[in-house]
């Protein structure tokens, strides 16, 4: 069941409990109305507006076709069944073309490590596929069901977090969800099954035509995302990534790459010809400069 | 004499201090990091190492399989004698490529994950495949060299024979990845400015990328003429030169209608920064060679070749740069209200690693039979009896290529 994430900023009063719960989760250093880096994949910008004040999260948008995977050369970055798109520390080589490919530019870079990774949201995918029930080594570290220390981002968990992680990400019902989700107290942020958070989206501004704009942002961009948003002011006046477009970005790649065996084939078969041609050209030409040459010996 | 000593001075010297200031940024980037040692950040992941040393680079090498390609597909063998500096040249620009590359990735030791993660969707793993296969095929091409240098005759005779399927594969290695590069912008569209940005990128970097490889051949042999009293008929760089023109002339037909098709010109008098760019670059890749190429005493002379061929070899960079990062400054400015300009330690680790390929270029030319008349020269000396060193010598040697009788 692939999840997703809806946020009603029209809910939004701007606390910042998902930005903490967010950097508590990753155990990243607290800071306050956080700019989007390495250590924090989720903000909050305050904009005036004729409604007064509106709290604008971002955080990645977990596309159903992401960029950045699509851009990723040796598959670190993947959407995962679950909607989650994840990031594989033990196989990425730093080479960055996943933040020039985000159209939202969400992934960000460690810039100062010698051992650079690359951050972003995760939908703490690893983060609620945590339990208690996973063994510790001897060191306290906890290890995975292949017997691998758990792996969050490059980082392993040791066994005295566990519980705080499970309990962040784990909301009323028991259920495991986003911490921003969990920490949310006004519910504007809702994490859960995709179709279902669809469904929620269009009812709600189908039932409150005077309340919201008549957009779920994510819903078409970029082809499709799994994280939504719906608002009471245009989502340009906000700040929103908007002209990024409704078609899948992979596939202004892909119609390339896909082309590629025919041309190695039909350029190999005409260069081949090429070469067979005035080869023989050049041998025929040699043979008769040798007649010729002969004839003339003979001659004298 | 005096002068030119000093000249030789004041070059070395220069050389030096960017060596210098190159090998302080490489401490610099290895034991504190990419955020120490460049402009980079969040908001402009990639800057001049990229740009000018992998995508630029990568263009600047394109002789190799062009003049390969001409000689030995085509068989047009009054070439010959330029192919295998424009072989060194690639040679050397791949691997000064990869020195580049391991500057720029945060994580250098993996770069080998490439070949066992591999993603078929990423033009980046297609780029990285071609230039890490065309790069051993490069060495192959250029191995020759080397074995006549040492005689083994054996292994020239096996390479020999497998001459043609290495030329063909180079090609098309070359065909996929000097496109991909452009294909590498194609999932940004909204990111770039639309002077750069068109679904035909792929298409105008391989042609782009044929006619700086025929420019860089003249303007390399024009210097290494000068530098090592080497002599190439001015025919052949006349020549080389007529078929650059007539790259660039179709290359920029094509641009100008991609421009009137994607309703790009627009913008052609806003006297912006973006503006001048295309402007500097057309001029230098186009306009200039143009008028140098038909003007009646310098089209002919080997210096106006030359100086036409450098200038297109400068808007070939200036278009590399453009592509990779002036199209994008706009974005920036709108976006995060930054502006990316290369930092004093990414220039000088870009110009280090320049210097370098002019070096080892001097290096191989000098040690090496690169060019037709060294090659007379060390198969007078080492095979010739001193008995018949005559002019009869000369005839006596054999032109590769040319010898099965
Ligand atoms: S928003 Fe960017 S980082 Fe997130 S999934 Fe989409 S392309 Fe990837
Ligand atoms: S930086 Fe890492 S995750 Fe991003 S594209 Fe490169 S290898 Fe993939
Ligand atoms: S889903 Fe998890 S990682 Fe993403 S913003 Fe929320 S708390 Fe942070």
């Amino acid at each position: 069941m692939p999840h997703a994430i809806l946020v009603d900023l029209t809910e939004c009063v701007g606390c910042g409990a998902c930005t903490t719960a967010c950097q508590q989760v990753h155990q990243f250093p607290e800071v306050e109305n956080p700019t989007m880096d390495a250590q924090n994949f989720t903000t909050l910008r305050a904009i005036e507006t004729e409604d007064g004040e509106v709290y604008a999260r971002q955080m990645c948008q977990h596309c159903q076709d992401p960029a950045c995977a699509s851009a990723c050369l040796v598959g670190a970055l993947e959407k995962t069944r679950d909607g989650a798109v994840t990031w594989a520390a033990n196989k990425c080589i730093g080479c960055r073309y996943c933040m020039v490919a985000c159209p939202f530019d969400i992934p960000k870079y460690e810039w100062a490590s010698n051992n650079p990774k690359v951050r972003k949201c995760t939908m703490c995918y690893m983060e609620r596929q945590l339990t208690t029930d996973l063994k510790v080594d001897a060191e306290g570290y906890v290890l995975d069901r292949s017997g691998e220390r758990y792996d969050i981002d490059g980082h392993n968990v040791k066994a005295e977090d566990r519980d705080m992680i499970i309990e962040l990400t784990t909301n009323a019902d028991g259920k495991r969800a986003s911490a921003c989700s969990v920490a949310c107290p006004m519910n504007s942020t809702m994490f859960g099954d995709r179709a279902a958070l669809i469904g929620e989206a269009q009812r709600r501004i189908k039932d409150n035509p005077d309340t919201y704009v008549q957009k779920i942002y994510g819903l078409k961009e970029v082809g499709g995302t799994s994280v939504f948003y719906l608002s009471s002011v245009p989502f340009e006046d906000l700040g929103f990534y908007t002209n990024v477009g409704t078609e899948n970005l992979p596939d202004h790649t892909w119609r390339v790459l896909e082309k590629i065996p025919d041309i190695v084939v039909t350029a190999g078969v005409a260069l081949g010809a090429v070469y067979w041609i005035t080869n023989r050209r050049e041998e025929v030409r040699k043979f008769e400069q040798d007649v010729k040459n002969q004839r003339s010996q003979k001659k004298a | 004499m005096k002068q030119f000593l000093s000249r030789i001075t004041f070059w070395k010297a220069t050389a030096g201090l960017f060596l210098l200031g190159g090998l302080v940024t490489t401490v610099i980037r290895f034991g504190w990091g990419l955020g120490a040692s460049t402009n980079l950040t969040d908001e402009t992941p990639w800057g001049l190492w990229i740009g000018f040393d992998v995508v630029t680079g990568v263009g600047l090498a394109a002789g190799g399989f062009t003049l390969a390609g001409i000689v030995h597909v085509f068989h047009i063998k009054r070439f010959e004698p330029v192919v295998r500096p424009a072989i060194l040249t690639a040679f050397l620009g791949y691997c000064l490529v990869i020195v580049g590359l391991l500057f720029d990735l945060g994580r250098p030791w993996s770069i080998w994950h490439a070949l066992i993660y591999q993603n078929p969707h990423s033009v980046l793993f297609e780029v990285a495949m071609c230039v890490m296969i065309y790069t051993s095929v490069l060495a192959l091409e250029f191995s020759p060299v080397v074995l006549e240098r040492f005689r083994l005759q054996k292994a020239l005779k096996v390479i020999k024979y497998v001459t043609p399927v290495l030329i063909i594969l180079g090609i098309l290695l070359s065909m996929l990845h000097q496109s991909s590069l452009g294909s590498l912008y194609l999932i940004v569209p909204q990111k770039m400015h639309p002077y750069w940005y068109s679904p035909m990128l792929p298409v105008f970097f391989f042609i782009s990328a044929v006619a700086v490889g025929l420019g860089m051949t003249v303007v390399e042999s024009y210097l290494s003429a000068r530098a090592f009293q080497k002599t190439l008929e001015t025919p052949l760089l006349r020549d080389l030169s007529k078929m650059m023109i007539g790259v660039l002339l179709v290359y920029f037909t094509m641009r100008g209608i991609d421009l009137v098709r994607r309703d790009a010109l627009g913008f052609l008098f806003d006297g912006s920064f973006e503006t001048m760019m295309l402007y500097l670059e057309v001029s230098l890749m186009l306009i200039i060679p143009l008028i140098l190429f038909n003007l009646r005493n310098w089209g002919r002379s080997r210096q106006g070749m030359f100086f036409s061929a450098f200038s297109v070899v400068l808007g070939f960079m200036t278009n590399r740069l453009n592509v990779t990062m002036t199209s994008l400054e706009a974005y920036y400015r709108e976006n995060f209200g930054v502006s990316y300009f290369p930092g004093i330690g990414e220039l000088m680790v870009t110009i280090s690693i320049v210097t370098l390929g002019f070096v080892l270029f001097g290096l191989a030319v000098k040690y090496l039979p690169i060019f037709p008349d060294h090659e007379e020269e060390t198969v007078l000396r080492l095979d010739t009896k001193p008995e018949n060193s005559g002019p009869h010598a000369m005839h006596a040697r054999p032109v590769p290529g040319l010898n099965r009788h």
